[in-house]
C-alpha cells in the first residue's frame, strides 16, 4: 500500500514548477494579463516541450499514455505558477473525448497532432452542465446551428469539441466556415475564454458519445483538473502568507508572531492539506476504481472550490493592503481560483449532481 | 499510488472475518472489570486482535508491528456488532508511555492487568488554573523517606470514579523552570487523602471529576522517568490521545445514520433530504469528510512507508475531525427541528437522544485534549514554522 506520488510524478511536478519559475515569473504573467500574447505563446511552447500536450494521448498516436494522477499533478503545478497556457480543455478533456468516443479516422486525424503540440482544442461543456443565457445548439444533417459559452482553451484553437444538452460530443475544425468567435474577458487573465457562434457549421459527432459514460468521464476529468489547479494555486497563497508574516513587522514584532495571524494560517493549512490527498485519491479512482470515480470527482470539485475560496480570501487578508495591489500580484492566484470554482459547475451545482449519484432523490 | 493491501493479507483478513463470525453474538455483562469483560479482552489478546504488538512478557500478543494487519482488524471489527476491545486512557496513553519510558518493574506490574481491563486508569493533568497552560501546574509532591506526599487539586479527571489508578503530573522541583519541575507519578486511587467530586456536564452526565489531594502518600518508586522529566513523559502520551479523538471512519458511520435520518424525517409530508438547502448542507459535510478520509489514507501510508512525511496531515486531524463531527451532529438536529431538541426520556424522542448528546459531547472534545485554538498554535508553530507568542514576564 502506497498512498502518494511516485518518484516519476514528483519529478514531473518539479520540472514544471522549475520551468514556470524560470520562464513565467510574475512580470511575464503581468505582461500576458496586459495583452502580450507573444509571452503566452512562448510559455505554451515550453510546456509542449515538457510533453504536456501528449500526456494522455495513447502511445500508438504518439503520446505518453500516462494516467489521470500524472495529469492531476501537472494541473496542480500549472495552478501553482498561474501558468498562462491551455491545458484542461486542450490537453486533458479533448484527447480524452477523442480517444474514448472518436472513430479510428477521427483519432488518427487529431490525436497525433495534439501529442505533437501542433493542435490546440477548445472544449465547451457548459450547456451540458447548466446552460446560461439559453445558449445551446442543434445538430442535424451534419450541421450545427447555435452557440456555446465559456469554451475552455478556445482562443486561437485549431479545433473545438462541444457537448449538446444531452451529452453528445461534436468535433469541429476551426477552419470550417460559419464560425464566429467572441472573446470573453473573465477576471482571470492568465487563461482565455470564448463564446462560439455557429451558423450551418460542418461538425462530426463522436459516435461513442452516444454512450453517456463518455461525457461523464470527460467531465469528471475536467472537474478534477480544475480542482487540482486550485489546490496548486491555494498552496502558493498559503506559502506566500506564511513567508510574508515572517518578514513584515508591526508593533515591534513579526506579524507572524500574533495569534490572529497564526490562526489564519493554521486554518488555511488545516483545510488545504487534506485537499492534496483528495485530488490524488480522486485521480486514483478515475484510473483504477471507476465505480467511485464520479462521486469522488464531484465532491472533490465542490470541496476544493470551497477551500480555495477560503484560502484565497484569508491569504489576501494576511498580506494586508499589499494583498490588494497589482504590484504584489497575489490577485492572479485569487482570480485563478475564482474562475476554477465556476467552470464546469459551481459547488452547489456539482453537489446537486453528487446527491443524484447517490440516489438521494429517490 | 497503490491502495491494495496485497494478496499476502487475504488469508489474514479471512481469519479475522471467521473469528468475528464465530464470536459476533458475544454478550458482555456487568460493569467494567467484570469477569466476562476481562475474559473477552484476554480472548482478543490471545488471537492478536488487541495489544497485538505488545510483547508477550507484558501480557500482549507479541506480534509484529504490521500496520496493515491492525487496519484490517479495525475495518472488520467496525463492520460488525461484535463487542469492541476496551479503550480508555490507561490503554491509549499509559501503556505506550510505560512501554517506552517505564521501569521493568512498572511494566511487569501494570501493563498486563491494564490490557486485560482489570486496572482502569484516569489522567491527573489539568488543574483549575492550569488548562491550556498545563505546564504551569501547581499540585506538588515532596519526597518523605520512601514516599511521595502529594498535595493539590486536579480537574477534568475523566472516569476517576471507576479507576483504580491515576497517572498524575505534579511539581517536584519548585525552583526549576516550569517545564523542568514536573514529574509523572502513578497514584493508587484508594490512597487516603483523595477526595473526589463529580462535575456535571452540559450533557447531563458526569464523566469528569475534581480531585482534591491532601497528604496523599504513594511509594517513591511510582515515578515514570526521572524527577523533573514529567513534561517530556506527558507529551509522549498527549500525541496518543489526540490521534484517537476524530477518526473519519467513525464519522462515516454517523454520516450514514444522518442520511437515513434525513430520508425518514418529514416536514409537511416532504422528506427532509428532498429540501435542497438541507441536502446541500448534507453534501457539503460529506465532501469535507471525504477530504479527511483521503488525508487518513495518507497518514496510514506514511506509517507503512518510511520515506513519506505526513506531519502536517497528522497535526490537523484533531482540529478538523472534531469540528466536522460537531457540525454533522448539529445538522441532524436541524433536520429534526423541534424534535431535535427532545432529550432524556421525552415522547417522540429519536435515537435515544443520541444526536443532541453527541452534538454537545463533541463541543467538549473541541475544547478537551488541547483546545482547537491550542491546536492552531501547534499547527502554525510546528508545521508552518511560525514563531511562538513572546513570553509574558513572570509566567
Amino acid at each position: 500500500m502506497y498512498f502518494g506520488l511516485s518518484e516519476e510524478q514528483k519529478s514531473l511536478e518539479e520540472n514544471i514548477k522549475r520551468y514556470l519559475a524560470e520562464n513565467a515569473p510574475l512580470d511575464k504573467i503581468k505582461a500576458v494579463a496586459n495583452g502580450d500574447d507573444g509571452e503566452a505563446d512562448s510559455v505554451h511552447k515550453g510546456i509542449i516541450e515538457l510533453g504536456l500536450s501528449g500526456l494522455l494521448v495513447p502511445e500508438q498516436y504518439g503520446g505518453l499514455e500516462l494516467n489521470m494522477l500524472f495529469a492531476t499533478v501537472v494541473s496542480a503545478a500549472l495552478g501553482s505558477g498561474t501558468a498562462p497556457v491551455p491545458y484542461v480543455g486542450s490537453y486533458v478533456m479533448a484527447p480524452l473525448a477523442l480517444n474514448l468516443a472518436g472513430s479510428e479516422e477521427q483519432k488518427n486525424k487529431w490525436l497525433p497532432k495534439i501529442a505533437a503540440g501542433e493542435c490546440q482544442f477548445g472544449v465547451g461543456l457548459s450547456e451540458y452542465v447548466g446552460a446560461r443565457e439559453d445558449a445551446g445548439f442543434e445538430f442535424s444533417n451534419g450541421k450545427i446551428n447555435g452557440r456555446s459559452l465559456f469554451l475552455i482553451d478556445g482562443k486561437n484553437a485549431d479545433g473545438f469539441i462541444l457537448s449538446d444538452k444531452s451529452g453528445g460530443l461534436y468535433v469541429i475544425d476551426s477552419k470550417t466556415s460559419g464560425i464566429e468567435i467572441v472573446e470573453l474577458t473573465t477576471v482571470d487573465k492568465t487563461r482565455t475564454s470564448i463564446e462560439i457562434l455557429l451558423k450551418n457549421v460542418n461538425a462530426e459527432l463522436l459516435e461513442g458519445s452516444k454512450d453517456k459514460s463518455v461525457i461523464e468521464k470527460v467531465l469528471d476529468a475536467g472537474r478534477l483538473m480544475l480542482a487540482a489547479d486550485t489546490v496548486g494555486a491555494a498552496q502558493v497563497m498559503l506559502d506566500k502568507s506564511v513567508a510574508y508574516s515572517l518578514e513584515r513587522k508591526q508593533f515591534g514584532r513579526l506579524i507572524g508572531s500574533f495569534q490572529a495571524v497564526k490562526h489564519m494560517c493554521a486554518e488555511m493549512a488545516a483545510e488545504l492539506e487534506p485537499c492534496h490527498s483528495m485530488i490524488w485519491h480522486a485521480a486514483h479512482c478515475q484510473d483504477n476504481v471507476p465505480e467511485e470515480a464520479r462521486l469522488m470527482a464531484c465532491q472533490t470539485k465542490a470541496h476544493v472550490s470551497e477551500v480555495g475560496k477560503q484560502v484565497s480570501k484569508t491569504a489576501t487578508e494576511v498580506h494586508g493592503g499589499m494583498g490588494f495591489t497589482d504590484e504584489l500580484g497575489l490577485h492572479y492566484w485569487f482570480k485563478r481560483i475564482g474562475l476554477n470554482r465556476q467552470l464546469l459547475g459551481s459547488p452547489e451545482l456539482v453537489r446537486e449532481e453528487a446527491g443524484k449519484l447517490q440516489g438521494f432523490d429517490q | 499510488m497503490d491502495l491494495e493491501y496485497g494478496p499476502q493479507y487475504d488469508e489474514f483478513r479471512k481469519e479475522v472475518v471467521n473469528f468475528i463470525k464465530e464470536n459476533e453474538h458475544t454478550k458482555l455483562s456487568g460493569p467494567a472489570r467484570s469477569e466476562s469483560r476481562v475474559a473477552w479482552q484476554q480472548k482478543l489478546i490471545d488471537h492478536g486482535y488487541f495489544a497485538r504488538s505488545i510483547p508477550k512478557e507484558y501480557g500482549g500478543y507479541g506480534g509484529d508491528m504490521d500496520i496493515i494487519k491492525l487496519r484490517i482488524i479495525a475495518e472488520e471489527f467496525a463492520k460488525s456488532p461484535i463487542p469492541k476491545p476496551a479503550g480508555g486512557q490507561g490503554i491509549q496513553m499509559l501503556v505506550p508511555t510505560l512501554l517506552s519510558l517505564g521501569t521493568e518493574e512498572q511494566k511487569q506490574e501494570y501493563i498486563k492487568p491494564t490490557l486485560r481491563g482489570e486496572i482502569l486508569w484516569c489522567q491527573g493533568y489539568s488543574e483549575p488554573n492550569s488548562g491550556s497552560d498545563l505546564a504551569s501546574l501547581q499540585t506538588k509532591a515532596e519526597l518523605d523517606g520512601d514516599e511521595w506526599v502529594i498535595n493539590g487539586q486536579k480537574i477534568w479527571t475523566s472516569t476517576a470514579h471507576l479507576s483504580q489508578m491515576c497517572f498524575i503530573l505534579v511539581r517536584t522541583e519548585p525552583d526549576a523552570p516550569k517545564h523542568q519541575g514536573i514529574s509523572y507519578l502513578l497514584m493508587p486511587m484508594d490512597s487516603p487523602g483523595i477526595d473526589r467530586r463529580p462535575i456535571k456536564q452540559m450533557t447531563g452526565d458526569s464523566d469528569f471529576n475534581e480531585l482534591f489531594l491532601t497528604d496523599v502518600r504513594i511509594p517513591a518508586k511510582n515515578i515514570v522517568g526521572a524527577r523533573g522529566e514529567g513534561w517530556k513523559v506527558a507529551n509522549a502520551t498527549l500525541g496518543h490521545e489526540r490521534g484517537s479523538l476524530a477518526d473519519p471512519n467513525v464519522t462515516q458511520n454517523r454520516l450514514n445514520s444522518l442520511i437515513d435520518l434525513m430520508k425518514n424525517e418529514t416536514i409537511d409530508g416532504e422528506r427532509v433530504i428532498d429540501k435542497p438547502i438541507f441536502r446541500d448542507r448534507l453534501l457539503s459535510i460529506q465532501g469535507r469528510l471525504m477530504a479527511q478520509q483521503s488525508n487518513a489514507l495518507r497518514i496510514l501510508s506514511s506509517q507503512i512507508n518510511e520515506d513519506q512525511d505526513a506531519n502536517l496531515a497528522k497535526a490537523i486531524v484533531k482540529l478538523q475531525g472534531t469540528e466536522l463531527r460537531h457540525e454533522l451532529e448539529g445538522l441532524a438536529i436541524d433536520a429534526m427541528g423541534e424534535l431535535g431538541t427532545l432529550y432524556e426520556d421525552s415522547p417522540h424522542l429519536r435515537d435515544d437522544g443520541a444526536w443532541q448528546m453527541t452534538y454537545m459531547y463533541y463541543l467538549g472534545l473541541i475544547i478537551g485534549g488541547g483546545t482547537n485554538q491550542i491546536q492552531k498554535n501547534i499547527i502554525s508553530e510546528r508545521a508552518l514554522g511560525m514563531p511562538k507568542e513572546p513570553k509574558v514576564q513572570g509566567a
